[in-house]
């Protein structure tokens, strides 16, 4: 293999895994745009929604049958997807409900916030750990996987594919959603300033459920995509969760479209630095990229406005 | 309830106003709170499942002769839950005309759902009568019992509880003193806080033993010298991660030491030819005293473990007790209840921070020189859910209460060795999990509040220790008050808040102040018209 395509190859991976940061960090995005918190448990939304996916697909393809194809495959994935979605909207639902909104009635400081958070992710993943097993589980094959074309010498597997036009449906249907309906402007408004909206009409307190909401339909989603190429287990979320947490900082933690250029920039990174050094210091990488975007220039590439027309 | 004949009716009017909402949803509503936890309560407590049979666990909680018990426990929640809001306004009404009238009536039975507030202090004349059984006198009688009684129950123990007692309580009670310093009184939030104990525990070993791990120093000195390097080791390392990342705001912090304690943690995993990898690090020497005339080592007997414990455990609260009271104790206090006052009046936020971050990282150290010398380690013992531990057991003690915080680590480790049998290992953290939430929820001050809270120590800075008056204490005075009133600490001092008028708090979330809590607002006490009901975030629409 040469060196061109070795490139083409790493740019290739580093964007399909950016692009599920992309998707995972648009739910810290837009939680933080809306209440300025970071919502440590996001990551136990992901991992409840690929488990959600998983038994989904689980329950449909038995083990040892024929993988399925064509329309059939197409169907599984949607559905996977779904289901994941779901289990993803219905865990951040019961988050904000139990872990944020008692405190925001209290009016907690906001190490409270943060500190209740912790707590729960740390709840939930261990109950998940108790009734899914300690061991990770793969997705059962919903379609043939297999190079379907190359890019300039870089192999695209179906799996890829999949995973990367997924991601992007997802991505520009949360843009368009934030940028030109109403829910969006609500959660636009909101996040400006959240007084100032109520006093205009809008439901504060519903525009934050609608947020997490939306964060967790995208997490769920985004966690079943992921366990299609890296299995699921109970602790999945944590490092996923970390490193889009660094992608939505580094494109400007609070804006939409700068969520989805520090998710792929992120896995680009990621993926030429593994490559540079050595596979398992990804993680370290990606820290690193983190505490950097940290040091200079808190605000990130885009700036940190959901208010902003993204 | 029988002796309150017309209490019920007045605080109840704000409620009914407050609340427009129809009897019978709210009935409902109850219902399904209840019906939910009692639900989870099920679940958690319930027969595991696994990958194949991911839905095992869940019918299983609800087999047949179990689920009586958990649709009692719903009805009987649902009861407590309607008649909660009858219950608690006599409650809080009677407390309120007791402290009004200085009557020694000080303890309000903590209702679900009630405030959080702590034991309301003695004000006036009360705070006389009381002080030479609450003051520092009957205060430091109470501790010198508290120690009796630590030095002189474990013997009779098990050995299995010496073990606990060892290993999962005293040091636990260590680290907790330490993170307590960094998230008690500083308010910073360190999430990778046990990296600092595996240094101090690999630092043993690399300067104890020639055999333990591949990479050792080229002397070996006696364990005890351990104790004095690990501290300045792990402070160093608290000092060099604090530099670049203590200007970032408190989440960032938090989400950097995340990855901090993981980056160590993998280090430590990964680096073999170091520190021995997976495999871990065992054969280290005990310690011992060597010195003319006294021989003494510490064996395999988790006994005199536990005594150095004690001492270790002792010296730290007595240090940190008297650098609580110091101008370095008032400075912490001033950048957690607001850095940008506190700047402004002079204190050194990021040296002050560093510090702080140091101090904690350095009683981690000690910690792990003590978990080094004691048995064997290797990286999984200092993995994700170590540091959470830590955290919950912080939380649930009381942040920033020295002696709250070994007394979390007591209850919550003891509990947790007690029921050994009953609750798998694994299964502690959704528990300890649970704790954290409802902790945040009805009691962030914890299990023993911090003493500048319970006590009234001046009537002009509700909440706070004296503030150097050189230093502006007009500015921070109002700054500090204004904290307080929107957040928790004025919740720990109720009716102390004769303060200056809250300001808007700089950096409030959405709805912090909307007196929309159901009852944790501290009721108006003693001529107290400053609550945090006109806080900032007076929205209409939570």
């Amino acid at each position: 293999m040469g060196s061109a395509e070795q490139i083409s190859q790493l740019t290739i991976d580093g964007l399909m895994v950016g692009a599920l940061y992309a998707v995972i960090a648009l739910g810290y995005t837009l939680v933080y745009g809306v209440l300025q918190l970071i919502n440590f448990a996001h990551s136990e939304v992901f991992m409840l929604g690929a488990f959600g996916g998983l038994f989904a697909s689980r329950a449909l393809v038995p083990d040892g049958g024929a993988t399925p194809s064509g329309l059939a495959s197409a169907g599984l994935v949607l559905f996977g997807l779904g289901v994941g979605a779901l289990a993803g909207a219905t865990a951040a639902y019961a988050l904000e409900r139990c872990a944020y909104r008692p405190l925001r009635r209290r009016g907690a400081p906001r190490l409270a916030y943060l500190i209740s958070a912790i707590g729960a992710s740390l709840f939930a993943f261990n109950l998940a750990g108790k009734e899914f097993g300690r061991q990770s589980v793969p997705v059962p094959e919903l379609f043939t996987n297999g190079t379907v074309l190359t890019v300039f010498g870089a192999e695209i597997s179906t799996q890829s594919l999949v995973i990367a036009a997924s991601a992007l449906m997802m991505l520009l249907a949360v843009d368009h959603l934030v940028a030109g309906t109403r829910l969006g402007q609500s959660i636009r408004a909101v996040a400006q300033d959240a007084e100032c909206a109520g006093l205009m009409g809008v439901d504060v307190q519903k525009i934050i459920v609608a947020t997490f909401v939306l964060g967790g339909l995208l997490a769920g989603a985004g966690g079943f995509l992921y366990a299609m190429t890296f299995n699921a287990s109970y602790t999945m979320g944590f490092v996923p969760g970390i490193k889009a947490f660094t992608a939505a900082v580094l494109g400007g933690i609070g804006n939409v479209r700068g969520a989805v250029i520090g998710g792929l920039l992120l896995g680009l990174v990621e993926s030429f630095g593994g490559y540079l050094f050595d596979a398992s210091y990804k993680n370290v990488i990606a820290f690193a990229v983190l505490v950097a975007v940290l040091l200079v220039r808190p605000s990130g590439l885009l700036g940190t406005r959901l208010g902003r027309p993204a | 309830m029988s002796g309150l004949p017309h209490q019920p009716r007045q605080p109840h009017q704000p409620r009914l106003t407050r609340l427009p909402r129809l009897p019978r949803s709210r009935r409902v509503r109850s219902l399904g709170i209840a019906c939910f936890l009692s639900a989870l309560a099920a679940v958690i407590t319930g027969p595991s499942g696994d990958a194949d049979h991911p839905l095992a666990g869940i019918t299983g909680s609800f087999a047949w002769p179990r689920v009586i018990i958990f649709v009692v426990a719903a009805l009987g929640l649902w009861a407590a839950l309607l008649s909660g809001g009858h219950l608690a306004s006599p409650v809080r009404a009677l407390s309120a005309r007791a402290r009004a009238a200085m009557m020694p009536s000080t303890s309000m039975p903590p209702t679900p759902g009630g405030d959080g507030a702590g034991p309301p202090a003695p004000a006036g004349p009360l705070r006389r009568i009381a002080a030479p059984v609450t003051g520092r006198h009957g205060a430091r009688l109470g501790h010198l019992a508290l120690l009796a009684v630590a030095l002189a129950v474990p013997p009779v123990l098990s050995t299995a509880a010496q073990q606990a007692l060892v290993g999962e309580i005293g040091v636990y009670a260590l680290l907790a003193l330490g993170l307590n310093v960094v998230v008690g009184y500083a308010g910073l939030l360190d999430l990778g806080y046990i990296a600092f104990f595996a240094i101090g525990a690999y630092t043993t070993a690399y300067v104890t033993s020639a055999e333990a791990m591949p990479w050792h120093a080229p002397w070996q000195i006696n364990p005890f010298f351990a104790l004095p390097v690990a501290l300045v080791v792990a402070a160093v390392a608290g000092v060099v991660l604090g530099g670049p990342t203590l200007r970032l705001r408190g989440d960032y912090l938090a989400i950097v030491t995340l990855g901090f304690g993981e980056i160590v943690q993998l280090l430590a995993n990964n680096a073999d030819g170091v520190t021995g990898g997976p495999r871990g690090v065992f054969g280290l020497p005990p310690l011992s005293v060597d010195l003319p005339g006294v021989r003494y080592s510490w064996g395999l007997n988790p006994l005199p473990y536990y005594y150095l414990l004690v001492v270790l455990i002792v010296l730290v609260m007595v240090v940190f007790g008297r650098w609580e009271r110091s101008r370095t104790g008032r400075a912490w206090t001033a950048i957690r209840q607001d850095e940008v006052a506190a700047e402004a009046t002079g204190v050194a936020t990021i040296r002050m921070k560093l510090l702080a971050f140091a101090v904690g990282a350095s009683v981690s150290g000690f910690a792990g020189v003590v978990l080094a010398t004691k048995q064997f380690f290797n990286p999984q013992s200092f993995g994700l859910q170590a540091s959470l531990l830590v955290l919950t057991i912080v939380i649930f003690g009381g942040m920033g209460s020295r002696l709250g915080v070994v007394f979390g680590a007591l209850v919550l480790q003891g509990t947790a060795f007690l029921l050994r049998d009953t609750v798998p290992p694994a299964d502690r953290f959704i528990y300890f999990g649970a704790v954290v939430v409802l902790m945040m929820i009805f009691r962030p001050s914890g299990l023993l509040p911090p003493r500048r809270h319970r006590a009234l120590p001046r009537q002009d800075v509700p909440g706070t220790p004296a503030i150097p008056a050189a230093a502006g204490a007009g500015l921070v005075g109002a700054a500090v008050g204004a904290t307080a009133g929107a957040g928790q600490d004025s919740a720990l001092a109720p009716g102390a808040a004769p303060g200056p008028a809250p300001l808007p708090a700089p950096g409030a979330s959405l709805g912090s102040g909307a007196s929309l809590g159901s009852g944790d607002a501290p009721e108006p006490g003693p001529g107290a018209g400053t609550g945090p009901g006109v806080g900032p975030g007076a929205e209409p629409a939570l």
